[in-house]
């Protein structure tokens, strides 16, 4: 028998109109799912883990169970009455503790915003709720966005990968993809700056997506890098996906940044098939550059190739989509892929340290308990004390690449390899150029969940955790990871779709296609080490 | 070579951040913010061609599809006291914070 909590968000929109089910009964199935599986909450300063901790999967920085069930009731009673409550009548979702939500906790999982209520609520979850989804709370993330597997979260425990609860689930939407995988959830509201969707979909083996930017408004999202950030929707598969993305697509007068472009109907072009489609391989994304292994602060660099699992489940995927009719066309070239994390170490810190200025102990958030005489050592006690070290480090590196001295050297070369970047796209998407791809299909991440503490501290391997998936922030463009794959070790292999500007349609209806071609394959039957 | 951050210039951005470390994060931090500056030493040889220009937003923003502009008239927020209660401290309608410091600037007329 299917339990309500392994359902996926499009089935329990069937059921509730066929009313096998209520919205009350789906919320409690939710709750008692996240009651059964996710253990304590991430709070601060909480001690050593007990051994029953370890086993647990921690999404959650704030449950609200209450707002849950009252906003389930509504929607049975507008069922009742024979009222339309909306296509996303009565689904759970998750939201990424980055969104302010009224009248909740809004932490960025940083203690300088841990007792702040948001006085109002962000755009994307504004229209989750008023197409009928019902929000079970908000979990965690890396401290302010800033990192890739969620450890550096103010909030500890800090989420575990549902598959194997030694790894990290990513990040630094690991709380958002975590309590998908686990099944807390069929839904989660994430962002994705550099790869911060995609990397934790591809490591806790479910779909996310990042939209084009300006596609979802950021309207009420907590800033990290305001050119960069994009808000996205994280399911179990594309068409839960595209149910979310579809209630949350589109210009809002609230922020400036959002594209008036038509929202297509995303689960009709889904179903389409994909004959004559063309699809990219380009080797630039089947090698990674590391810095040099010994560590010598010089600049040197090392290629290497992706672990030959992860080609593989790519390279597999590309005959999937061909034996379906599409075009795979080899050798795309993408040179300045490379130049990803370099670029993005100076674009996304100047902004961040701008974005970072706001907290201060003055109109809301922490402030220092201690008595301060003068306004300037109030600010810096309260953010030393109020800052995890990522934040800190992020300030400081934007604050020096963008100093007068610098800027020329670091942060306006750094926009201009940005332009390359997208350049590279334009000419792989371009319909009248020599390649003419309707996507590139790549990996989504060089490796798959690494373990919890191997890499935390290393502020520059940790950040090429990304290689592969911040190439489209720079440029704007949409792109989605999709389980393809089950590692050695029993780990999620994400795989990526990245398309022009505007073209989830086609992303979703490619990762549809796929999904439904390999439905039968045996790594689909593996389970997360959390039902096993 | 890649450029490293000494010590009084590390302090001078920690002065400029508003932020105030002690030892052992200073130490960390140092060290990742060399880390990094090592791994960026790379935009350096880029070969940017010439003209190449800079670009603050991946997609572009033809008129057509940006935002109208509104109409600049005000709106009053309903719950001004829902932000007040935010406030570590506040006192009547203000937010309370302690003395400013300044210093002021030596101009004509100042010499004694």
């Amino acid at each position: 028998m299917t339990h309500l909590h392994q359902r996926s968000a499009y089935e329990l929109a069937q059921m509730l109109r066929n009313k096998e089910t209520s919205a009350l009964e789906i919320t409690e199935a939710a709750l008692a799912r996240i009651e059964a599986v996710d253990g304590v909450p991430g709070q601060i300063g909480y001690g050593d883990l007990s051994e029953a901790d370890q086993n647990k999967v921690h999404a959650f920085i704030t449950l609200t169970a209450e707002r849950a069930r009252q906003q389930a009731q509504q929607i049975d009673k507008q069922l009742a009455a024979g009222e339309d409550p909306g296509p996303l009548a009565g689904i759970p979702f998750t939201v990424k503790d980055i969104f302010c939500v009224k009248g909740t906790p809004s932490t960025a999982a940083s203690k300088i915003l841990a007792n702040f209520t948001a006085p109002y609520t962000a755009t994307p979850v504004a229209r989750l709720e008023s197409a009928g989804a019902v929000m079970l709370g908000k979990v965690n993330l890396d401290e302010f966005t800033y990192g890739s597997s969620n450890e550096s979260s103010a909030f500890q425990p800090s989420p575990r990968n549902p598959w194997k609860l030694d790894r990290v689930p990513g990040g630094s939407s690991g709380g958002s993809t975590a309590s998908v995988a686990a099944q807390e959830a069929p839904l989660s509201l994430g962002t994705d700056t550099a790869g911060s969707i995609r990397q934790p979909a591809a490591f806790c083996g479910v779909v996310g997506m990042k939209p084009t930017y300006g596609r979802v408004s950021r309207y009420g999202l907590i800033a990290f890098g305001s050119s960069l950030d994009c808000p996205g929707p994280i399911a179990r598969d594309t068409r839960d996906a595209a149910l979310m993305l579809q209630a949350m697509a589109g210009a809002d007068p609230r922020d400036s940044t959002t594209a008036r472009v038509d929202v297509p109907d995303y689960l009709a072009e889904i179903e389409k098939d994909i004959k004559g489609m063309r699809i990219g391989l380009s080797p630039d994304y089947f090698r990674i550059s590391f810095p040099a292994a010994d560590g010598a602060a010089d600049g040197s660099y090392q290629d290497q190739a992706l672990p030959a699992e992860i080609e593989a489940a790519v390279r597999k995927a590309a005959e999937v989509l061909r034996a379906l009719g599409a075009e795979i066309v080899e050798d795309v070239p993408m040179p300045n892929s490379r130049y990803g994390i370099p670029a993005y170490f100076v674009i996304s810190r100047v902004e961040a340290a701008s974005n970072l200025h706001r907290f201060d102990g003055v109109k809301y958030g922490y402030r220092t308990g201690d008595k301060m005489m003068d306004l300037r050592d109030q600010y810096k006690r309260t953010r030393n004390e109020g800052f995890g070290l990522q934040p800190k480090l992020r300030i400081l590196m934007g604050m020096y690449v963008s100093a007068a001295q610098y800027s020329e050297q670091y942060y306006q070369r750094a926009l201009q390899v940005r332009t390359l970047i997208r350049r590279d796209y334009e000419a792989a998407f371009d319909p009248h150029g020599k390649y003419r791809v309707d996507a590139l299909l790549t990996p989504t991440t060089p490796t798959t969940a690494f373990k919890i503490g191997d890499v935390y501290g290393d502020s520059v391997l940790m950040q090429y955790a990304d290689q592969l998936t911040v190439p489209a922030n720079h440029a704007g463009v949409p792109g989605i990871s999709l389980p393809g794959g089950i590692d050695q070790d029993g780990l999620p292999i994400g795989i990526q779709l990245l398309g022009p500007d505007f073209s989830e349609a086609n992303l979703l209806r490619i990762g549809r296609s796929y999904e439904l071609a390999t439905a039968d394959a045996a790594w689909r039957k593996a389970l997360p080490e959390i039902d096993g | 070579m890649a450029e490293t951050l000494d010590r009084e210039t590390f302090d001078h951005l920690v002065e400029l951040a508003a932020l105030e470390l002690d030892e052992i994060q200073a130490e960390y931090l140092r060290r990742e913010l060399n880390a990094q500056l090592a791994s960026i030493a790379e935009l350096a040889a880029i070969p940017i061609p010439e003209g190449t220009e800079a670009s603050l937003h991946g997609i572009d923003y033809p008129l057509s599809r940006s935002a109208q502009p509104r109409s600049d008239e005000w709106q009053p927020y309903d719950d001004p006291d829902g932000i007040l209660a935010q406030a570590p401290q506040t006192e009547g309608r203000y937010f309370v914070v302690p003395d400013i410091p300044h210093t002021r600037i030596q101009g004509k007329g100042d010499e004694q």
